[in-house]
């Protein structure tokens, strides 16, 4: 038997997380984090490699025979998108939150809480089990939870309580339709809970779509659409920026992977009758959330309102089900876990600095801090998709894709983009723009990015820059995945409607 | 005429020693543990009784266990116990949490020297009697027999087939929780309180069984479940009977599972008996009715189900949701898990309901999920208990859920632990909890009730609103004034070590529990 990879780069921070629990010493504590995180990295990079040479990596080991739940772990293009994006950005958070606020809980606990956190998502990003992936998938809220009260702002607690409601609730509505899952493999033979094996039973009706709706609203809830999204911008004003790094570009992304994976997955019938519904949902989705940022006086709420829209684009390309927009989504959720990285940790440092998130407080920091004001800018330009940013391409795939097949709905949510460039540039300029004021000036000169602050920001607008202008590989790799969803759905794309000359 | 004739013949009775020796251990135990407290100076008591305890749990189990493995089974007693998967693997279920919640018993640093038990019970309270005996360190050691004949009692309940032997077991059992529960060391007239008001609604539901008992026996003329069954299918004029006699035994069983509206008992008593007592009825009662329950509807009332499926599923609704809301208003933490218990038979009811009880080879019955679900409910109840008694104030045990509050400042240990038993009661995964609850909703699911599923999953969420709040308290809100964490030894810390270990167990790999409780199968008729 192999080594089981995949196994191991989940456990990997878990069992770090767990380690950390013990009584040691501060500055051993973080380290012990960092070497933990930096290991998964490592490993993550590896399984990448196998994973591109072609290895087999699966793992499907009997869980709970009783109930044909397996451990069954695997990888495809988009699962190995989200774990890269998963171990790249956990260091850099850990790095970013090196000193957590005074007067909240120990570095050595947020430490321990991040490594457990990134464990049990990369198992949901791994699971081929609908049980298993269940299981992880709901373990993730306590570690945010702990995340959130443990080291956020003044109103942590009903943050953090509002956070855990919005998500239980839709885990525990998924809950029913896993059981109902259960009952139809039942019914049909052997029951089990493999993806691959419901994927053939072929679930259509009424049923299915019920236990579609079951997924759904849980996916609705964790990728937040309008009107299921209003804990994201409290959870996110609430926490640090790491945890809210985490939360958004990490924990969302299950709420579209989800969608992928499970509703278009195993039920292929009833994601396209639920598709009218999801695309003017989503549309609804991108407005709302750039209105939300325009309106939003609060950087991280800002932040948070963004991705609201953002997650609009990604749900509008998967149920336009095309090759293009379906690619375009998958690469689009890679690209804003790291442009929302991005602008969390950029608000972070000048927070940090200025001691509050109101966008009041701010005012003519580029004429001080320079640095800080441009990466903040280069952050703001990867969110509203700029040229050369590799969330331009991600977009515009997105776009192209869904003209084809709407393009009364494609040419309502281009107001999103619109609307994108709005909010960027108007928080840019009533913050880092303007008369320097007296506020600016006490807690930003001489005060500009540290170069550890800096160093953290490189890798993050590196892969937005490089992946902007060669994005062959990330497309390489979620292509595959894309194809063999828009073929288990049975869709192909729309002909042309005008055929170019010859 | 010809029962006379029977009555005249009646031989001696053919007992199955080995295959009844778990049940006759405890008995035996219990009732030397009498003598002990009238032969033996206080001093050698506590000593005896535990020496007693362990070696009776651990023959009982022994003999459990070499039963199962040389598959010995079916009726015993000349048919009055019926010795089956369910009942092995409840019965193992009962001694190992009844073994633990003695442990518990047992603790005396935490409270200076003293038990939690009163140190002379018959004393009124604020009497000179009271004071003089508690001066004495006087104990009550009698607490070990009793439980061990509440423990025997319960073991047979479960397992008869008979519904006189039944009805004999049940008060077998009860009458010692009567008398534990009004033994409490402080607030001793709420104790009290709640021991008359058990003793007076379980006497009450004692009396509804026996009545169903001689309906039942009235149309059927047996009191074998087996026969019952037999007889029901084949009536067709006194359907009526039935339905009464079914009504009433149904009283007298779901009153001890604590289901709607049968349930008004459980949080007084869980409040007023002394902890470690509470920690004990709150696992082994319950799983001790629900067997029972299992096994009147599945095996005597099977041909019936069409009528009590309905019924059932309505009161585990309401079970649900009374349970559940009653909780969120509750400031203290026992009357809180009081009524988190009811919501939890609620959630069991639903596989109860459910009723698939022929499955393949391999696959999980009804009664299969349940008892898995019992497990891990057990676990994690004996831990959480014990950790309730951990948490004081200068006079003693302080059950205000403010006492609680900033506990994880005061000591993580106890917060975290104490919210692992939450998050599996809250039924979150990696905890035996979850998969409990996921195995009764298929249970469910399976047998047809899916809206049951969907509305025990929107209950669930209140639910998890409710633990929630108490890890909240614990972890987020500003650490209490006057209150803090006892030092307890080891007769607390192992109990909740087990429950914390087989939690987590559970909840990761739950398939050698699952395995067993799948291959008990179902009830044999």
């Amino acid at each position: 038997m192999t080594f089981p990879w995949l196994t191991f780069l989940g456990l990997l921070p878990i069992l770090g997380g767990l380690l950390l629990l013990l009584p040691m010493g501060k500055g051993a504590a973080r380290l012990l984090g960092l070497g933990f995180a930096l290991a998964t990295l490592a490993v993550g990079l590896g399984v990448a490699g196998l994973y591109a040479a072609g290895a087999d990596l699966a793992v499907q080991v009997p869980w709970i025979r009783a109930f044909g739940a397996w451990w069954a772990l695997d990888v495809d293009g988009m699962g190995l998108a989200m774990v890269l994006m998963t171990v790249v950005l956990t260091p850099l958070v850990m790095l970013a939150e090196w000193q957590p606020p005074a007067g909240r809980w120990s570095a050595q606990v947020f430490f321990a809480l991040v490594l457990m956190l990134q464990g049990l998502s990369l198992f949901v990003f791994m699971a081929n089990d609908v049980v298993l992936f269940y299981l992880f998938f709901e373990a993730t809220l306590i570690p945010t939870y702990f995340l959130i009260v443990g080291f956020g702002g003044p109103r942590r607690r009903y943050a953090a309580v509002k956070f855990l409601l919005f998500s239980l609730a839709g885990g525990l509505i998924m809950l029913a339709s896993v059981v109902g899952l259960f009952a139809i493999s039942a019914s049909q033979g052997a029951p089990s809970y493999l993806v691959a094996d419901l994927a053939q039973l072929s679930i259509d009706g009424h049923v299915g779509r019920w236990l579609m709706v079951g997924f759904l609203i849980a996916f609705i809830i964790k990728a937040p659409m309008v009107p299921l999204h209003t804990w994201l911008p409290d959870a996110a004003e609430h926490s640090t920026p790491g945890t809210a790094t985490l939360l958004v570009g990490v924990l969302d992304k299950i709420g579209t992977f989800g969608m992928i994976k499970f509703c278009l997955g195993l039920f292929p019938e009833a994601s396209l009758w639920a598709t009218p519904f999801m695309v003017w949902f989503a549309v609804v989705s991108i407005l709302w959330g750039a209105f939300g940022a325009i309106g939003s006086r609060n950087l991280m709420r800002l932040v948070a309102y963004t991705s609201v829209s953002h997650f609009g684009f990604m749900v509008l390309g998967i149920y336009a089900f095309t090759q293009a927009s379906l690619s375009g989504s998958i690469f689009y959720m890679l690209n804003h876990g790291f442009s929302t990285a991005a602008m969390f940790l950029v608000v972070g440092y000048l927070a940090k600095r200025r001691g509050s998130y109101d966008i009041e407080a701010f005012g003519g920091v580029q004429k001080v801090a320079p640095v800080a004001a441009g990466l903040l800018l280069v952050s703001g330009l990867s969110a509203l998709s700029l040229p050369g940013m590799s969330t331009f391409v991600s977009e515009f795939m997105v776009i192209t894709g869904t003209w084809s097949r709407y393009p009364v709905v494609t040419a309502v949510s281009m107001i999103g983009v619109v609307l994108a460039a709005v909010y960027v540039l108007r928080m840019y300029q009533r913050t880092m723009t303007g008369p320097v004021t007296d506020a600016t000036a006490t807690h930003f000169t001489g005060r500009d990015l540290t170069g550890l602050e800096r160093a953290i920001m490189v890798p993050i607008l590196g892969v937005l820059l490089f992946l902007g202008f060669v994005p062959a590989p990330a497309a390489q790799l979620v292509e595959p995945t894309a194809q063999a969803i828009l073929a288990h759905v049975g869709v192909t794309d729309p002909a042309p409607v005008v055929k170019g000359a010859k | 005429m010809s029962s006379n004739l029977m009555l005249l013949e009646m031989a001696a009775p053919v007992l199955e020693w080995r295959a009844l020796a778990p049940v006759l251990l405890l008995f035996g135990a219990a009732c030397l543990g009498i003598l002990v407290e009238a032969v033996l100076p206080r001093a050698y008591r506590f000593l005896a009784q535990l020496v007693l305890v362990a070696v009776s749990v651990v023959f009982a189990m022994a003999f459990l266990v070499l039963n199962v493995l040389s598959a010995y089974g079916g009726p015993v007693a000349m048919g009055s116990l019926m010795l089956d998967g369910p009942t092995y693997f409840m019965w193992a279920a009962l001694l190992v949490f009844g073994a633990l919640a003695l442990m518990v018993f047992s603790e005396r640093r935490l409270n200076g020297g003293a038990t939690a038990f009163a140190a002379s019970a018959a004393s009124v309270p604020g009497s000179r009697d009271e004071a003089e005996a508690s001066a004495a360190r006087h104990e009550h050691t009698e607490v070990y027999p009793l439980v061990l004949f509440a423990l025997a009692g319960m073991m047979v309940f479960l397992a008869s087939s008979d519904l006189l032997v039944m009805f004999v077991a049940l008060e077998v059992f009860s009458l010692p929780l009567y008398l534990l529960s009004g033994m409490a060391r402080r607030r001793r007239l709420l104790s009290q309180e709640a021991a008359l008001k058990y003793f007076l609604l379980g006497a009450f539901s004692s009396a509804f069984f026996l009545f169903g008992t001689a309906m039942l026996f009235v149309v059927t003329g047996a009191l074998d479940l087996h026969a019952i069954h037999d007889a029901v299918a084949g009536t067709t004029t006194e359907r009526g009977l039935v339905f009464i006699g079914l009504a009433l035994l149904s009283v007298g069983l779901l009153f001890k599972v604590g289901i709607v509206p049968f349930h008004s008992w459980t949080p007084d008593v869980y409040m007023g008996a002394p902890t470690p007592v509470t920690g004990f009825m709150a696992i082994a009662t319950k799983l001790a009715a629900v067997g029972a329950t299992m096994r009147v509807f599945y095996v005597a009332l099977d041909g019936e189900r069409w009528t009590w499926q309905p019924l059932l599923a309505i009161l585990a609704v309401l079970t649900m949701v009374i349970g559940v809301v009653g909780a969120l208003t509750q400031a203290d933490i026992k009357r809180l898990l009081a009524y988190s218990s009811i919501a939890h038979a609620g959630f069991i009811l639903t596989a109860i309901v459910g009723a698939s009880q022929i499955v393949p080879a391999g696959q999980a019955t009804s009664a299969a999920s349940v008892m898995f679900y019992l497990v891990a409910y057990g676990f994690a109840t004996i831990g959480a208990f014990a950790l309730v008694t951990m948490v004081r104030n200068a006079a003693g045990e302080e059950n205000g859920l403010e006492a609680w509050a900033g506990l994880g400042r005061k000591n993580p240990w106890v917060a975290g632990l104490f919210s692992l038993f939450m998050l599996s009661f809250a039924g979150i995964p990696l905890t035996g909890g979850f998969i409990g609850k996921w195995a009764v909703f298929t249970a469910a699911w399976r047998g047809g009730y899916w809206w049951l599923v969907v509305v025990a999953v929107l209950v669930s969420i209140v639910a998890a609103y409710l633990y929630l709040r108490v890890i909240a308290v614990m972890f987020a809100a500003e650490p209490a004034q006057g209150t803090f964490v006892g030092h307890a030894s080891g007769w607390t810390w192992v109990p909740v070590a087990i429950g914390a270990v087989a939690t987590v167990w559970m909840g990761l790999l739950p398939d050698q529990v699952m395995q067993w409780a799948a291959m008990a199968g179902g009830f044999l008729r």
